[in-house]
């Protein structure tokens, strides 16, 4: 097989598409230098986009053996991979920032609002139970309230 | 909140316990303990009110128009009183336990 005809920057652009879309679910999340802003994703995105680039170049250049078929496949593929990345983008820059303003919630040095909600039992807690019952059999020094959206 | 689970051990060695609290009904809970191998409490407030109290309603942006919480995070001492909050401004970005490690210094 003539290497000449395999549209390779074309296939490396998907492969790194993909690897820049899934990577941060499974591997930068983990990591807190890439977690809360996903720059490593955005730079496999860049090479991706350059590697696209050429990848077009090679799928519209007049020695192809397939031309039409060839031009298709690069622009077709070009496609998916820049609606990945615009979607990657939008979900952080966009839908991650739609969250409203939270100007009423308990202070740094303000008493936490006391509440009783039941656990995943159906028992009820209070929050001076929370800070009450021992940890490890000492009494607790402090209690992470964490407030998730959930399943619903 | 799987950051927090994998850094529970140390968490509960600075004396810190983590609670969750979402709308969801105390078995979806229960799932979702089961299958992220959740083993921090996780609260049910179904009828919304611990987070409009805290002033965390996001209003429709459950199933079907439900309100959910926005996340947060509040570090309370042993008294009750909020030693160290995260209110995020998106919702990719939580708070970290070695955050949470480094303020719980600061607890009593």
């Amino acid at each position: 097989m003539n290497v000449r005809r395999i549209n390779w920057p074309l296939w490396v652009a998907l492969l790194l598409t993909l690897a820049g879309f899934m990577s941060y679910f499974f591997i930068f999340v983990w990591i807190p230098f890439t977690r809360d802003f996903p720059w490593a994703n955005f730079v496999l995105f860049l090479l991706a986009g350059v590697l696209l680039v050429m990848g077009l170049r090679r799928g519209f250049a007049s020695d192809r053996p397939h031309p039409v078929r060839s031009k298709i496949i690069s622009v077709l593929v070009s496609a998916f991979c820049v609606l990945v990345m615009g979607f990657f983008a939008f979900a952080y820059f966009v839908i991650g920032r739609q969250l409203p303003a939270s100007k009423g919630a308990p202070q740094v040095g303000q008493r936490a609002p006391d509440f009783t909600l039941p656990d995943t039992t159906g028992k009820q807690v209070s929050l001076n139970e929370l800070m009450t019952t021992p940890i490890n059999g000492k009494a607790p020094r402090g209690v992470l309230l964490i407030f998730y959206r959930g399943y619903w | 909140m799987r950051g927090i689970e994998k850094s529970l051990d140390k968490l509960n060695e600075a004396g810190i316990r983590p609670v969750a609290i979402s709308v969801d009904a105390p078995d979806a809970s229960r799932d979702l303990a089961q299958k992220a191998g959740y083993t921090f409490p996780l609260l049910s407030d179904q009828k919304v009110e611990v987070i409009r109290r805290y002033d965390l309603v996001h209003a429709g942006a459950g199933e079907n128009g439900h309100d959910i919480a926005r996340p947060a995070e509040f570090l309370l001492d042993s008294t009750g009183t909020v030693r160290w909050i995260n209110v995020t401004e998106n919702y990719w970005v939580r708070a970290r336990p070695e955050q949470v490690l480094e303020v719980s210094k600061l607890l009593k």
